[in-house]
């Protein structure tokens, strides 16, 4: 294995390049594209604040290309390089569905740097309160950004930022519940 | 303008031997939408109804317009009320034999403005909150989104210079619950209307401009850079 090259970020990097290519998978579904209009289906869809670079269209078409779940449809000659269109083969299809139908794993958040923060100002005596206030002033922040872009936005505008909003409440939730405990954490903490 | 529109200062209230505000404070400034949160029981409400001179705090002052609210005799605090806030509570308080075309014309009416301009204007606002078709309808044959839309009308048929919403999303439903924010702040916004929204969900507090936390009685805002 590469040095420093750890499990977690294979793991994380793998399952990133996946779905991007599942995704690309399930675009190429409803019908043949070139690389291009794939990128471009993305980005109108899914690129929200992420779009695609062309390199990674590329590379990950001909990943799937390799692994038989996409096939070269047919080749345009035009003024600069071919332009190939991708077709999805019936193992990209089987690979699509049996994805929509797997579930995602439910992150499970349990390692979270705000309650070591908290332990942390507790056990030094320093205020936990300014912490969770801190924080719950950088959450609202962002999560007034996040309004005002669902009112002027597109319904896929408005779902994607009620998915982050909803996160973004329960940690609000979760600062509250422990302003509201910090007597006792703090007894625990000094035990 | 100066200074700010309203501002409470170094509130102490109790009801009984419980103390409920345990000298909170916070300014409004004219045009902003404030959202006060806190925990349930927390005093935020209490500092509402201080606020809107709806109750007399034990201690402290509050000021509207630079003109000290506890100055006021009753009547010149209820007519303040009628002409320059406006209410939403969590549950829409509207009246019940009323229509909510009778309901959202009533504070006109009251200001003794004739029915067909206090019906017309109502009808403009029932359109404006996207419930015109409930016009003819009563408090109970409408849906509860419905009802706080309506409730929304009636408080900004005035064009009052401050809204007072408390909870006004508690009893509705995420969908429901956003579509009164929506339409509340955007008529807030067009009409320059300072709201003071009470609420303890992250979600409707986040269509505020800031925000004053309230703990224990006491509170903490974020200062606006005027």
């Amino acid at each position: 294995m590469h040095q420093g090259y750890s499990p977690k970020v294979y793991t994380g990097g793998t399952v990133v390049a996946m779905s991007i290519g599942l995704t690309l998978l399930g675009l190429l579904e409803t019908g043949p594209r070139h690389g291009y209009d794939l990128k471009r289906a993305y980005d109108e869809h899914f690129g929200q604040d992420r779009p695609l670079h062309y390199g990674q269209v590329y590379s990950t078409l001909s990943r799937l290309l390799r692994d038989g779940l996409v096939e070269v449809d047919g080749v345009e000659a035009g003024e600069g390089p071919e332009r190939k269109r991708y077709a999805i083969t019936a193992s990209g299809v089987t690979d699509v569905r049996d994805w929509l139908v797997t579930p995602e794993r439910p992150e499970p958040y349990l390692h979270s740097t705000l309650y070591t923060k908290v332990v942390l100002a507790l056990m030094s005596g320093r205020s936990a309160a300014e912490v969770l206030d801190v924080q719950r002033g950088a959450h609202l922040e962002t999560m007034r950004t996040l309004t005002r872009r669902k009112l002027t936005g597109d319904l896929a505008d408005q779902l994607i930022c009620d998915h982050a909003l909803f996160h973004l409440e329960a940690d609000l939730r979760w600062l509250e519940l422990t302003a509201a405990r910090l007597d006792q954490l703090s007894a625990e903490v000094r035990r | 303008m100066s200074g700010p529109l309203l501002e409470a200062m170094d509130l102490y209230k109790s009801f009984g031997p419980t103390p409920a505000l345990d000298g909170a404070g916070m300014s409004l400034w004219p045009g902003e939408v404030v959202a006060v949160m806190g925990p349930s029981g927390s005093g935020k409400s209490t500092l509402l109804h201080c606020l809107a001179g709806i109750l007399r705090p034990d201690s402290g002052t509050v000021s509207y317009n630079g003109t000290e609210l506890s100055a006021l005799s009753d009547v010149a605090r209820s007519e303040l009320r009628r002409t320059e806030f406006g209410f939403v509570f969590q549950f829409g308080q509207l009246v019940p034999e009323l229509t909510s075309l009778e309901n959202v014309a009533l504070p006109l009416r009251l200001g003794g403005m004739r029915r067909r301009e206090a019906e017309q204007a109502a009808t403009e606002w029932l359109e404006r909150l996207e419930v015109a078709d409930v016009a003819g309808k009563r408090p109970g044959e409408t849906s509860g989104g419905q009802g706080q839309r309506v409730a929304v009308a009636r408080a900004l048929v005035t064009r009052p210079k401050v809204v007072f919403a408390d909870e006004p999303t508690g009893a509705l439903d995420s969908l429901n619950g956003e579509r009164v924010m929506r339409l509340l702040v955007a008529a807030a916004k067009d009409t320059t209307a300072a709201v003071v929204l009470v609420t303890h969900e992250a979600r409707v507090a986040a269509y505020s401009d800031r925000e004053v936390v309230v703990r224990d009685g006491k509170s903490t805002q974020v200062e606006l850079i005027p």
